[in-house]
């Protein structure tokens, strides 16, 4: 019976520090989730004002960007997926590996051949456990990311795209072989309570050049240097927009995804707690009533056999 | 001043600065471009690295190095868009 409230106090130890475990991070996650909003928010009049540039380019200038026009044929398309550095993030890093493997079934049941770029540990050891190649992969900030993170990502994808799959050798520091397409994995943040995993094609870059009938009414631009010069140059910066605001959309969804799944962890150990807690008590009581039984019985044996006496 | 010209200086991770100010000068590849109240839209490129100059209605001037800049003017005043957008130390003038 001893052992047993020693086996139970120890238990309740071990829930009590993973309580606090769980808590501290759901907190860390809670503030970050603020953090990661908070960036997305600001970066996005530059991701306005790109989109808005581009579209009056785009009709202005001849489209025979190699970033903008679809391959005629598709030999090897990239998939871009963007996952975890770190666990402990509910079913985050499930739902996006999920998503890319049925968008990579679906490029290959296309017929090509699909090389895979991954953002974030999970995701890599994910594919390495499993001995699939991974074409490259970056690691080290999903939970802030920085414009030169997406950047640097943006322009090793945009040389192996501008090569194609015909491009021979690899490209950027990481040697990536030529693509005809790319597709980025994202989780989207929609709410505190929702964040969905999506696949969005990346490149060809799909310009919405404005609704034909405010045409009339956009002002004629100038160009400096001329439009198809500014295009070459605005383009790559747009893909890598896109890309880091894929970034911070899933590292607030990471950080939201770990609260919750943080939170119904410390809420269970709650649960455990008291639970435990009871079976002691009750365990303790019965020792000591056991004990008692013990001492009650034993003096009325030892006054019974004085009484003989 | 009745004709005021609205600046507004964006980089990818913040919006950087945003106000109303007299004119705007910036280099773009072709040349420097000095924008006033009124300018015909246009889009440009700006040099790489180059300095943005906006000269406030007060005579003072606000200095931004931008890197992997351009430049897009319309109906509504100026917009810098950059990669990144840091003030620096203004010139003596």
């Amino acid at each position: 019976m001893a052992g047993q409230v020693q086996a139970l106090r120890r238990r309740i130890r071990t829930v009590k520090s993973t309580k606090k475990i769980a808590k501290a991070q759901e907190l860390v996650a809670t503030s970050r989730i603020a953090k990661a909003q908070e960036r997305v928010q600001s970066s996005r009049p530059y991701s306005e004002a790109i989109a808005k540039v581009l579209g009056a380019l785009a009709s202005n200038a001849s489209v025979d960007n190699p970033l903008l026009v679809a391959r005629e044929r598709v030999q090897r398309a990239g998939v871009l997926l963007i996952t975890s550095d770190r666990g402990l993030a509910g079913a985050y890093n499930a739902n996006a590996i999920r998503t890319a493997e049925q968008l990579i079934a679906r490029l290959k049941s296309e017929g090509k051949e699909v090389a895979l770029y991954i953002v974030g540990r999970k995701g890599v050891g994910y594919y390495r456990f499993r001995n699939r190649d991974i074409a490259a992969s970056w690691t080290g900030f999903s939970e802030r990311p920085s414009f030169a993170d997406a950047k640097r990502i943006g322009d090793a994808l945009i040389e192996a795209f501008a090569a194609g799959s015909a491009g021979e050798g690899t490209f950027g520091p990481e040697g990536i072989a030529g693509v005809d397409e790319l597709h980025i994995v994202s989780t989207e943040f929609k709410s505190l309570m929702t964040q969905t995993a999506g696949a969005k094609p990346l490149a060809p870059v799909q310009v919405d050049e404005q609704a034909s009938e405010s045409e009339g009414l956009r002002p004629a631009y100038e160009f400096e240097p001329d439009a198809d010069e500014l295009l070459d140059a605005l383009l790559p910066k747009y893909l890598n927009t896109r890309l880091y605001a894929a970034l911070l959309d899933s590292a607030a969804s990471e950080s939201a995804s770990r609260r919750r799944a943080m939170k119904s962890a410390s809420d269970n150990a709650d649960d455990l707690l008291k639970r435990y807690t009871r079976e002691m008590n009750s365990a303790r009581q019965a020792a000591i009533t056991q004990e008692i039984s013990e001492i009650v019985g034993g003096a009325n044996a030892l006054a019974a056999a004085g009484s003989d006496v | 001043m009745a004709n005021q010209l609205h600046v507004e200086v964006v980089a990818v991770e913040e919006k950087v600065w945003v106000g109303e100010a007299e004119m705007l000068v910036a280099r773009t590849t072709e040349g420097e471009i000095g924008v006033l109240p009124g300018h015909s839209p246009l889009l440009g490129l700006l040099k790489e690295p180059s300095q943005v100059r906006v000269k406030l209605a007060g005579g003072e001037q606000l200095t931004y190095d931008v890197a992997g800049g351009f430049l897009s003017i319309d109906a509504n005043g100026v917009t810098v868009l950059a990669e990144s957008a840091t003030p620096s130390t203004p010139e003596s003038h």
